[in-house]
């Protein structure tokens, strides 16, 4: 048994990393054709600087989705705070506003968006409301969640005989929060705004709905494009985007590992009974 | 301390962006799409879409279950790997979903046409060329390719969270190892299994793309008749009632697959 689960697990890999193998290798390819492999050549990745129109596209796209995190990061984590100190009847109201958009199929999340946005630029007699800002609108409803249930688990584990320490030392309760309950639920802020970041940055299905011609993200365009045959330098993209979102995973991944060493170095030293800084 | 205020801004920005969109969506649900009267023309016309409903949930659902035989060993197998090993391969599976979900469904058409890789490689075999996209069966490679990371997610966290004490006791009161997987691992990962189904399931049965680019012509989904209502048709009041259906339709499902492991936990899984 072992060993079947072991070959299935190394074919599932290869189902996964082989359609991209294949968008890798065709960043190379002198033929726009994925299945004909005619010369090596750099000129896809060529094409892709020279011309105007992706690298743009790529730039509203990482423009949407900081600017996304960013926002719902600071709107969940005090959103957090405060359901930690909410009555029981009003936490289960806010957690069920929360799940919504976790549990909502993503078309009907962007419909609803859309029809309010359409709503709203009837009541305002905006022409063309959609763009940027319902765009940006958008993404941070769908963050949100994640944000909220990345860091709620850490405020929960840590001990709230922390908070009253660092004010019978005397800190007042503001420099309480940022001293120690800021610094506790940091990585699972620090999560949260990353998993939002990545959402936003790949987002198609929401932002299809909601975006405008004037301002338009890399998933949208690529949608619009593959209704006619793709130019390879989008397959350039494509090999750029992966090795850059490999690196900061790898990158993550580092940190994380140190992180928990040495948390386990300074359980042990405690244990030991040796000062831990 | 009253920190309470401090979700104050959340819940107006759910309130207008969550609640109040669902509440324009029934509106538009039950309004006529030239007069703006109240009629329910396009509820009572959802008769007519039931067999696209039907065929989009036998879709997703054939889809969560591939993807739950083929990720329980995943997760199995990666959670006996060291913690570092473990790690870089958890990266592995999530990596695929940061990256376009478009440019690799399209990947998979190109590896499939008629005159694609897979073919020519059946070809020199002396078999095909098979017709192995543009039918029911390439939408549902396209889901499981999609969706199996969010399956292998939670199912691995759940097997993490085993006790390994429990099935070294299995194995001494004389289990082998089927018996141990189960009644001890199995049973264990119940909610893993119920949370991976529900993110498998929710995003296929409303998918529209994938549909569309790996389907035929026979294999319309729901979300292609929603997506063709906004932005082709123009019937947002028909689409809105669809969308409505939809919405309803995966509740009443979450609900039943949350009743499977008795609390509503689930959903935080992730």
């Amino acid at each position: 048994m072992k060993k079947a689960s072991k070959v299935v697990t190394v074919l599932v890999f290869v189902f996964l990393y082989v359609p991209m193998l294949v968008l890798m290798i065709g960043s190379f390819n002198s033929s726009s054709d994925l299945v004909v492999f005619k010369s090596f050549t750099m000129d896809n990745y060529r094409a892709l600087f020279a011309d105007g129109v992706l690298l743009p596209l790529l730039l509203n796209s990482l423009i949407i989705s900081v600017i996304a995190s960013l926002a719902s990061t600071v709107l969940g984590t005090a959103a957090t705070l405060g359901i930690h100190r909410m009555g029981k009847r009003m936490r289960r109201f806010t957690m069920f506003l929360t799940n919504i958009p976790m549990t909502n199929p993503e078309i009907v999340t962007g419909v609803s968006l859309a029809l309010l946005f359409a709503f709203a630029g009837q009541l305002m007699k905006i022409k063309s409301i959609l763009g940027f800002w319902t765009l940006l609108i958008a993404h941070i409803t769908f963050n949100l969640p994640y944000v909220i249930l990345s860091v709620q688990p850490k405020l929960t584990q840590m001990d709230p005989n922390l908070t009253k320490a660092a004010m019978d030392l005397g800190c007042t309760p503001v420099q309480a929060f940022f001293k120690v309950v800021l610094h506790e639920i940091l990585p699972g802020i620090i999560s949260g705004a990353l998993m939002a970041f990545t959402m936003s940055l790949d987002d198609f299905v929401i932002s299809y709905f909601v975006y405008g011609p004037n301002f338009v993200t890399l998933p949208v365009e690529i949608y619009n494009y593959t209704k006619k045959p793709l130019h390879p330098k989008i397959y350039a993209l494509f090999t750029l985007l992966f090795l850059a979102i490999l690196a900061v995973m790898l990158l993550m991944n580092i940190l994380q590992a140190r992180d928990t060493a040495r948390q386990r170095n300074s359980r042990q030293k405690a244990r030991a009974g040796q000062p831990t800084v | 301390m009253k920190r309470q205020f401090l979700s104050g801004p959340y819940l107006v920005w759910m309130l207008l962006f969550t609640l109040i969109p669902l509440a324009i969506v029934v509106y538009y649900a039950f309004t006529d799409s030239v007069t703006g009267a109240f009629t329910i023309r396009n509820m009572a016309s959802m008769g007519a879409y039931l067999p696209i409903f039907l065929r989009s949930i036998w879709l997703a659902v054939v889809s969560a279950l591939i993807c739950l035989v083929l990720g329980y060993p995943v997760a199995w197998c990666i959670a006996q790997t060291k913690p570092l090993t473990q790690r870089f391969l958890y990266m592995l599976v999530m990596l695929p979903m940061c990256i376009s979900f478009l440019l690799r469904t399209l990947a998979w058409v190109s590896l499939l046409e008629d005159t694609g890789i897979v073919n020519r490689l059946l070809g020199q075999l002396g078999i095909g060329p098979l017709r192995l996209v543009r039918n029911d069966g390439a939408v549902i490679l396209g889901m499981v390719y999609n969706y199996l990371p969010y399956m292998i997610m939670p199912l691995y966290t759940v097997i993490m969270k085993i006790d390994p004490r429990l099935v070294d006791a299995a194995q001494d009161l004389g289990c082998d190892g089927g018996q141990v997987f189960l009644r001890v691992t199995l049973p264990l990962s119940v909610p893993g299994i119920v949370s991976g189904i529900t993110m498998v399931f929710v995003p296929a049965v409303s998918t529209f793309y994938i549909s569309q680019k790996m389907g035929g012509t026979t294999s319309t989904m729901i979300g292609d008749v929603i997506e063709s209502q906004f932005k082709t048709a123009y019937n947002p009041n028909l689409g809105a009632a669809l969308s409505l259906v939809l919405m309803i339709l995966v509740l009443v499902c979450v609900a039943v697959m949350n009743h499977f492991t008795g609390e509503d936990e689930s959903v935080a899984t992730i």
